[in-house]
């Protein structure tokens, strides 16, 4: 099915996609509708133009291809589900995800991957091909944040107080330093191979953005996980 | 050197009665009561005691009471022993200070300055026993914008509301701060009753999705346990931005407390720290509020109402002008004797402001706006009977909250020390042999109990001022008088003084 969004309101649009009866949706001119896909299970939607914000929020399932950037607050409490962004996304990307993946293949805004964490089996995962701005995987407490610093020339691959809260999970970023200081409960590893379920998600995207797989799998990274030794907690006294 | 603090309360047995069942050694987490094999008699630690009362009930003859000790540091108005001995506290650990339950402090009740109209000979009072009472309250947006369908017909476009058979409801309560029995009383009486209970920020069991029509449940910025079925299951969605016990503070369950059970409902793994920070992060304005509003409401359909919970702070007016215009449906006050699981104590005890003030002044102020229509109020933050509520419907609130009055009836004995996770009332515990304590039949009875009798108080108070539905009472200020306050707390309060005629 194909929606033309051009003059729709969101929830106009919103409505459509969830009437669909089709699998496959098509949706193109999508300027700025916000909430697009929010809590889907069950389908696979393509979209063309820019959406709004907390597109694929609370996503279930379904997967989203958007052909533009996206906004803020993108795959918001998301719980499965794929989104790929085939340009770049905005702030607080993948806040709370705790399931599903998101591609993107340029830079995020602040805040991505704020609040992640794993559940059984769900280890939700964001690969970023770009930068990513301040405050990376801020209170993270699982899952995995891969920055791979494509085409970025001299910027940092991240911005400043990168995993601060983080308490879980862990952080790949492929650089030869890392830019910045890390809070004192962050642990920074060099590694001169990802681990397999990394290596997967980085084949992934390269699939996804037709990318040279060598030249991001064959890579130095920096492993960025909590310092056990030195947690994230602040001592209290009974009262 | 470790200082000695002298028990503040202690074990008093009378060992003419005790017949060394040692009922009270079984029943007491904290280790206080140890029989004396050589003495042969029942011995006592008050240092452990919290004064939960839990072996004062149990004592089968009575033979054992707690009380205040008499002990003293030099007496000094300014320097009292509390303050004194969290020095002590402070300089032993270096620990920030952890309390639980609400502030226990001397400031001002302002329910306790505020009286009730009846009528007499002109408006004559009605008999709740014989007429009719209304105590049925809906919450939610009551704007409706006037549409016709093409056959002229006239289309509902009422938002979605929440039916209260009596205008209470159990505030948030996690499961992890409190036991799945006491989730499971709460669910179960709120269900008997019409009403509604709050699954607070830690997800809702897996068992409990059976109740989801009387379910509020709570997204925090931790978003634990949130995803589509449970906003599916709810009859409503609170977004928690605030607690009274401790505005500008969030919530850090420490992963000692996330047993399995706690962690699969949280959706997170067992024994991880759940933390949720004060600050929503993507929530730095009321725009970015109205896109969590609104993307909850477009994964649900637009089927049921969202909440938004706030702590009454001093700017609370302007905050919840704000929050009206948002597209939530409902704002909670939660005032800063509310009750919590654990709150750092300073905060708890010195910051926010009481309920009463922060309703009056957000009922005003949506009033003079022209958008009170926008939005449901419900107050919370210690509501201790009915006369509590039935003044704070008169003040401006839809509906009240009520938590620590629902955990004193589930057999809480408010020794706020809920934050060591050994209640002995089976209550804010995750022990097993504690949690069986509170049976959930029991429990659920008595909470009926309490909202059935806070009930009928309410009707009959209502009778006697001539009124006869909770709608009428709402917001009608002329029903109160102040007593003993001054002329600046009368006009926040938007009331007369006792004394004065209408
Ligand atoms: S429960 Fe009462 S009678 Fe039994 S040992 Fe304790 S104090 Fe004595
Ligand atoms: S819930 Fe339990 S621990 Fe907390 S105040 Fe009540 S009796 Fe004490």
């Amino acid at each position: 099915m194909k929606i033309d969004a051009k003059d729709m309101a969101c929830e106009q649009l919103n409505a459509a996609i969830k009437a669909s009866a089709d699998r496959k949706i098509e949706v193109t001119d999508v300027v700025g509708q916000r909430y697009i896909a929010t809590a889907c299970s069950d389908k696979e939607i393509e979209i063309h133009g820019t959406p709004g914000n907390a597109m694929g929020a609370y996503l279930d399932g379904a997967t989203i291809a958007l052909y533009g950037n996206a906004q803020e607050a993108t795959g918001d409490t998301m719980n499965g589900g794929e989104i790929d962004v085939f340009g770049s996304a905005g702030d607080a990307t993948g806040y709370a995800m705790r399931g599903g993946k998101i591609f993107i293949r340029g830079d995020v805004g602040y805040r991505c991957g704020i609040h992640m964490k794993a559940y059984r089996d769900n280890k939700p995962a964001i690969v970023i091909g770009g930068r990513a701005g301040s405050f990376l995987g801020e209170y993270q407490a699982g899952g995995t944040i891969v920055v791979l610093g494509d085409e970025i020339g001299d910027k940092p691959v991240v911005g400043y107080f990168c995993g601060t809260g983080m308490h879980g999970g862990e952080m790949y970023l492929r650089c030869d330093r890392i830019p910045v200081t890390l809070p004192p409960q962050v642990k920074a590893e060099q590694i001169d191979a990802i681990p397999s379920d990394v290596k997967a998600l980085v084949e992934r995207w390269c699939k996804l953005f037709d990318k040279d797989v060598k030249t991001y799998t064959g890579a130095k990274f920096f492993k960025l996980t909590p310092d056990s030794e030195n947690p994230y907690k602040r001592m209290y006294t009974s009262n | 050197m470790q200082t000695y603090i002298y028990p503040e309360y202690e074990v008093v047995r009378d060992r003419a009665k005790c017949v060394n069942c040692r009922i009270c050694e079984r029943e007491c987490a904290n280790g206080v009561h140890r029989f004396d094999e050589k003495l042969k008699v029942m011995v006592e630690d008050s240092a452990k005691c919290v004064n939960c009362h839990r072996c004062v009930c149990m004592c089968p003859v009575h033979a054992l009471k707690i009380v205040k000790s008499d002990d003293t540091y030099k007496l000094n108005a300014n320097w009292d022993n509390r303050t004194i001995n969290e020095i002590f506290k402070q300089a032993d650990s270096g620990g920030v200070l952890l309390s639980s339950m609400g502030n226990p402090n001397t400031y001002p009740i302002f329910w306790d300055n505020l009286l009730i109209n009846a009528s007499q000979v002109t408006n004559p009072p009605i008999d709740p026993l014989r007429e009719p009472m209304e105590t049925q309250m809906w919450l939610g947006s009551r704007v409706v914008s006037i549409r016709r369908d093409a056959e002229g017909k006239l289309v509902d476009t009422l938002k979605p509301q929440l039916k209260l058979s009596v205008p209470i409801m159990f505030s948030a309560m996690s499961y992890g701060s409190i036991s799945y029995n006491a989730h499971e009383s709460l669910a179960r009486a709120a269900s008997e009753l019409g009403i509604y209970y709050n699954t607070g920020e830690g997800g809702l069991h897996k068992d409990f999705y059976k109740y989801g029509a009387n379910t509020i449940v709570q997204v925090a910025s931790g978003r634990f346990g949130v995803f589509r079925e449970y906003l599916d299951t709810a009859a409503a969605i609170e977004i928690k931005m605030g607690q009274g016990a401790k505005p500008g503070i969030g919530g850090h369950l420490p992963g000692a407390k996330i047993t399995a059970d706690v962690a699969e409902t949280r959706m997170i793994p067992e024994g991880a720290d759940a933390i949720s920070p004060a600050p929503h992060h993507d929530i730095y304005s009321i725009e970015d509020l109205r896109q969590l509003v609104m993307s909850l409401k477009e994964a649900t359909d637009y089927k049921k109402p969202v909440f938004v919970k706030i702590a009454a702070v001093h700017n609370i007016a302007a905050i919840a002008s704000g929050i009206a215009r948002s597209g939530a449906d409902v704002i909670a006050i939660d005032g800063f004797r509310g009750g919590t699981g654990a709150a750092p104590t300073r905060i708890r005890d010195n910051v926010g402001i009481p309920v009463e003030v922060a309703l009056a002044q957000v009922d005003q102020r949506l009033r003079e706006e022209g958008i009170r229509d926008n939005v449901s109020i419900v107050a919370g933050g210690s509501i201790r009977s009915s006369g509590d509520l039935l003044k704070a419907i008169a003040l401006g609130a839809d509906a009240c909250y009520i938590g620590t009055a629902a955990l004193l009836a589930m057999g809480c004995h408010l020794c706020r020390s809920c934050h060591s996770g050994k209640c002995n009332w089976g209550i804010a515990t995750q022990r097993p042999d504690l949690v069986k304590r509170l049976d959930p039949d029991e429990g659920a009875r008595r909470l009926v109990n309490l909202v059935t009798a806070w009930k009928h108080e309410l009707e009959e108070m209502m009778g006697g001022m001539g009124i006869n539905s909770v709608e009428a009472l709402r917001g009608n200020r002329l029903m109160l008088r102040g007593i003993g306050l001054t002329d600046r707390e009368l006009n926040i309060l938007g009331v007369k003084s006792a004394g004065e005629s209408m």
